[in-house]
């Protein structure tokens, strides 16, 4: 029979051998233990004996050739019965493992199971568990998170919306325990869902973001005017109201255009300018804010913004807003003016670079031209700037852009369609 | 049943057991005439003559190595090595040869011996007198460690040790030595090595030590006990294997696990205490596991201020026992 | 003529040709050791040949019915004439089950068979030497008359076991006996930079015992020397510590390359002393190992040594998880 004859592994540590001689070739009779080559390694130097009784047959491996321990370097016609160690006493069974019963792990929840459900509100008992004996892991409710089907209804756009952040996973502070004395007097509100992520958000803008704040003031005398002479019929031919707010985003998404600079974002090495413009709106509840954004909205009419600004503030009041509705806007225009507020100094919705304010149209006497007094429609335009990416002369020319936009409305060359 | 201090429970376990077996002996440093530095060995001299209690030259190696050998032949030696501190020198000897003789001969051979060493601060001992080592050797499979901290513990797992089949570090309290004093039978009594013992029942929080601080836990405990809070205090008795069932159990009923030696904190018989708490009981845990040990540095300095900072005391205790309880 | 030594040492023909023959059966061992390694079937050799005179020679001087050894690494001329067979060493080499050393747990060289009184080793150097303190001081404790033999090479005579175990004995007068295998290399380090006095020997005059420095390379010496020190030892006068001077003809182990720090020249010299050659001339000359004695002798350590090959390689391992027993004793 013809068998191999392999490298040696010649050394604790050696993994490879030169053939620096061969001492047989074929057709050479050996005998066992005869030397058939001399080998090189990095610990020694030694002939290698044959193994069989035999006739050499091939040699595989030529001189000077390196080749790994184990690696056939020649066959051998053998004239005996290579002998094989027994290994039939070797136990082929598993060792016993020490492992926990693989029964009722499903009421066994680890505390960052917990600590998730509790956060997110999180039902456990309508949860499947894909552990050992049904237990619930952590990564069961991440994925649980992610997929957005979570199981308390009330919690989904939340949840949709924590996904959003860059703050998911860093741990927020836990909530001071409050002493004996201090329960009777003071009323505990648990911060938890959007108000925790709204926390955690303004957190992480104002504490990463350099925040610049600069304000103008405009004249928008002629946009009250004309609004006040299509709302009407605007609301009968639409069926939703003409309000003052898309005329403000269409002038700042104009002034967008020919500034871009201020839609852009901060990343750590660079600054990256969007070439869409998508403008998030703010959207108040009772006890909450969402930031919806209008998508493209360079790209619409005064209708078309109007309208989409209606349909987004619709889904938030009757909560079916969605995550997709709330992702990737470039620049927030805040309507704080509908609160009655003249001045606003807004925090960045991170990370992007700049946010606006519209604050409330008052009437003010102002100087008009040729030094005469005139009561004038007057609103203030606040403006808070990532001092990173915008220094304020860009500010200031996008923030008269802007105002000249709203200042030249006139009925003739604004159209809303 | 008699009181007597926790070194006169060694004195009488290693009396009694060279009184019951001739192949029983005692050989160290200064433990012959003199009766050992500390006394342990009292009386054994006069009672057993030169022959057995057999004062060797100043080497520790040879010590333990010399013991390995009698031990190999069947004899049983008890050796001493005056400070726990000074076992470096036969650190070979007891990891490399008494700790695998077994092992390594396929259960050919095996060392019967008992290695005797005072360990532990709060006596002035400074940098090499006050040293616990224990750590340094409950990595060493083949090796068993005592440290008992009751007369009647030391009596009955001294006694164990000597009739044990392998290698025993036994490692004796030093301050523990004169200030601690307990009933002890006067009959013959062995206690099982590696099985921990329940020194007192609670409900609030668990506290697993061993040595003189079980006494400190229990000290604290009693102080607790007055503000209504109710401590258990597991007494591990045996470093080395652990007893993993009883840590668990005791881990187990409070969910509340506080852990202390006088030892190092990082790398000692604590940190595997608390890995397997952490292996076994996360579902019955209700507070993180806590530490209380000495700081890393080290040893315990001389100047009376620096050795206080670095040992543990029952006020220590007693402020880590309140914390955990309060959590 | 050649003077017949033996004889007045107390040997019979009979008794040198068994020297022989150990010394033969061991390097015979050994060599098919050396071919299995670089065959590839064993993973590591460490080296008798050279020594086998000074090891046979001495453990010819004990009673191995009652004395106890605890040899080092090299020592195989020692642990067969103790009663370790070829096929246990091959065992040993192959890490069988049935290794009596070990069960297959320490490498080659690790010897320790209890039923023989071979007491089991490590491979931290010169550990062994205060166990031989610690048996003999048993010894004398339970009134017995045996003495420990135990052995090292130069390079582990500067190891503070072997001062700490030697003074320890010659403080208790115990009967032991150390004999340094001087095989002129520690690895590669030479015996001029392991020691600074002239011969191991003179050591012992630190200890206050008895030293003495003897050929290697002539088993009769050593078995005068070991039988005198064997003597002494029973009396009550104490150890003795031998010094045998050989040299080591194989490189320190098969993972070593010894041209690195010798000479072949060197090697070749030393061959010409070697005692497998040197004494079976002088039993040739006197006439004992005739040719025919000879022939049927080599044949019959040649079949010794490939049954012992043959059972070892094909004998079973020992059960993976058996690598979990005996790390305490089992059943109290």
């Amino acid at each position: 029979m013809t068998t191999e004859i392999t490298m040696p592994q010649l050394g604790e540590s050696v993994t490879e051998g030169t053939i620096s001689r061969w001492l047989v070739k074929p057709g050479d009779k050996v005998n066992k233990y005869d030397p058939i080559a001399e080998v090189m390694t990095d610990k020694v130097n030694a002939e290698i004996p044959s193994s069989y009784t035999g006739t050499i047959k091939d040699l595989i491996v030529s001189v000077d050739e390196t080749v790994e321990v184990g690696r056939v370097i020649c066959t051998i016609n053998v004239e005996e019965t290579v002998p094989v160690a027994s290994n039939t006493s070797v136990l082929d069974r598993e060792p016993a493992a020490l492992q926990p019963a693989e029964i009722g792990q499903k009421k066994r929840y680890s505390p960052a199971v917990l600590r998730i459900a509790s956060e997110y509100n999180i039902d456990l008992a309508l949860v499947r568990g894909t552990g050992r004996g049904g237990r619930i892991t952590r990564k069961d409710l991440q994925l649980l998170l992610e997929s957005g089907t979570i199981l308390k209804e009330s919690n989904s756009r939340l949840v949709q919306m924590k996904r959003d952040e860059t703050v998911l996973n860093k741990d927020l502070q836990a909530d001071q325990v409050p002493t004996a004395a201090s329960i009777a007097r003071e009323i505990e509100i648990p911060v938890a869902g959007v108000r925790k992520v709204i926390a955690a958000k303004m957190v992480k803008s104002k504490q990463e973001v350099p925040h610049a704040w600069t304000m103008v003031e405009v004249d928008v005398t002629n946009l009250v005017n004309l609004r006040k002479r299509l709302k009407d019929r605007f609301k009968q031919t639409e069926g939703f109201p003409l309000t003052f707010f898309p005329f403000f985003i269409k002038a700042v998404v104009e002034a967008l255009k020919d500034f871009p600079q201020l839609n852009s974002m901060w990343t750590d090495d660079k600054i990256i300018q969007k070439k869409d413009i998508h403008i998030s709106i703010a959207v108040a509840t009772e006890d909450a804010l969402y930031v919806p954004v209008i998508k493209h909205a360079d790209e619409k009419t005064i209708k078309g913004l109007a309208r989409e600004i209606h349909e987004l503030a619709a889904k938030v009041r009757n909560k079916s807003i969605t995550s997709s509705d709330m992702q990737d806007g470039t620049f927030t225009i805040n309507n704080t003016g509908t609160f009655g507020s003249i001045l606003s100094a807004p925090i960045i919705n991170f990370p992007q670079a700049a946010i606006l304010t519209v604050e409330a149209i008052v009437k003010r006497p102002v100087i008009i031209e040729n030094e005469a007094i005139a009561i004038r429609h007057m609103v203030n335009l606040c403006l808070s700037l990532d001092h990173r990416v915008l220094d304020g002369l860009i500010c200031g020319r996008f923030l008269a852009r802007v105002k000249e936009n709203l200042q030249s409305i006139t009925i003739g060359n604004t159209p809303l369609y | 049943m008699p009181v007597i201090s926790y070194i006169e429970a060694v004195t009488l376990a290693i009396k009694e057991e060279m009184e019951r077996d001739d192949k029983v002996f005692v050989l160290g440093e200064d433990v012959g005439a003199r009766g050992g530095v500390f006394r342990a060995t009292s009386g054994l001299y006069e009672q057993f003559g030169e022959t057995r209690v057999i004062d060797t030259p100043l080497a520790e190696s040879a010590i333990v190595g010399v013991g390995i050998g009698a031990a190999m032949y069947g004899m049983r030696p008890i050796a001493e090595i005056q400070f726990a501190d000074f076992i470096m020198p036969a650190v070979n000897q007891i990891v490399s040869e008494a700790a695998r003789i077994r092992y390594r001969s396929n259960n050919d051979w095996n060392c019967p011996m008992v290695i005797r060493a005072p360990y532990g601060g709060g006596i002035h001992g400074a940098l090499y007198h006050s040293q616990s080592v224990e750590a340094m050797f409950a990595c060493i499979p083949g090796l068993k460690i005592v440290m008992p901290s009751t007369p009647y513990d030391v009596k009955g797992l001294l006694k164990a040790a000597i009739r044990d089949n392998d290698p025993v570090l036994f490692f004796e309290h030093k301050r523990a030595y004169r200030l601690i004093k307990g009933e002890v039978p006067l009959e013959d009594y062995t206690l099982p090595i590696g099985k921990a013992d329940i020194k007192r029942n609670g409900q609030d929080i668990t506290v697993i030590t061993y040595g003189l601080a079980v006494h400190f836990a229990l000290q604290a405990a009693e102080k607790l006990a007055e503000d209504g809070i109710s401590a258990h205090v597991l007494d591990l008795r045996t470093v080395y294997p652990l007893d993993k069932a009883a840590i668990i159990e005791a881990a187990k009923k409070t969910g509340k696990v506080l852990l202390v030696t006088e030892d190092n904190k990082e790398g000692s018989i604590l940190s595997e205490v608390a890995a397997i708490i952490a292996e076994y009981c996360l579902f019955d845990l209700d507070a993180p596991i806590q530490r209380l040990a000495g700081p890393d540095i080290p040893a315990m300095p001389y100047a009376p201020t620096m050795e206080k900072f670095f040992m543990i005391n029952p006020d220590k205790l007693e402020r880590a026992m309140r914390d955990l309880a309060e959590f | 003529m050649t003077e017949n030594r033996h004889a007045k040492l107390g040997l019979s023909n009979r008794d040198v040709l068994e020297i022989y023959e150990t010394m033969l059966l061991a390097r015979k061992i050994d060599e098919r050791m050396w071919l299995l390694n670089r065959a590839g079937k064993i993973p590591f050799v460490v080296s008798c040949q050279g020594q086998e005179a000074a090891q046979v020679g001495a453990a010819f001087a004990l009673d191995r019915e009652k004395d106890f050894v605890l040899p080092y690494y090299r020592d195989m001329g020692v642990v067969l004439r103790f009663g370790m067979t070829a096929q246990d060493l091959m065992l040993s080499a192959f890490a069988k089950a049935e290794d009596p050393n070990s069960g297959g747990r320490q490498m080659p060289g690790h010897f320790g068979q209890k039923k023989n009184r071979i007491v089991t080793g490590s491979s931290p150097v010169t550990t062994q030497v205060p166990h031989a303190v610690g048996i003999a001081l048993a010894g004398k404790m339970q009134g017995k008359d045996f003495v420990t033999f135990t052995t090292f090479g130069e390079g582990s005579s500067n190891q503070g076991d072997f001062h700490e175990g030697v003074n320890f004995a010659a403080v208790h007068k115990l009967p032991v006996i150390f004999m340094c295998e001087n095989n002129k290399y520690a690895i590669s380090v030479p015996i001029h930079k392991q020691l600074a006095c002239k011969k191991v020997s003179d050591r012992a005059i630190g200890y206050g015992i008895q030293g003495v420095t003897v050929d290697g390379n002539d088993p009769l010496s050593v078995y005068e020397v070991v039988k005198a020190a064997a003597d002494r030892g029973r009396r009550g006068e104490g150890p003795t510590l031998i010094e045998t001077i050989s040299y080591r003809l194989t490189p320190h182990s098969s993972d070593d390359d010894d041209l690195a720090y010798r000479s072949r020249a060197e090697v070749e010299e030393a061959k010409k002393q070697d005692a497998i050659v040197t004494f079976k001339a002088y039993l040739q000359k006197l006439n004992i190992l005739t040719t025919s004695i000879e022939t049927e002798l080599n044949e019959r350590i040649a079949q010794i040594v490939n049954e012992a090959t043959e059972y070892a390689e094909t004998a079973p391992y020992a059960d993976a998880e058996s690598a979990l027993r005996h790390v305490y004793g089992e059943g109290g």
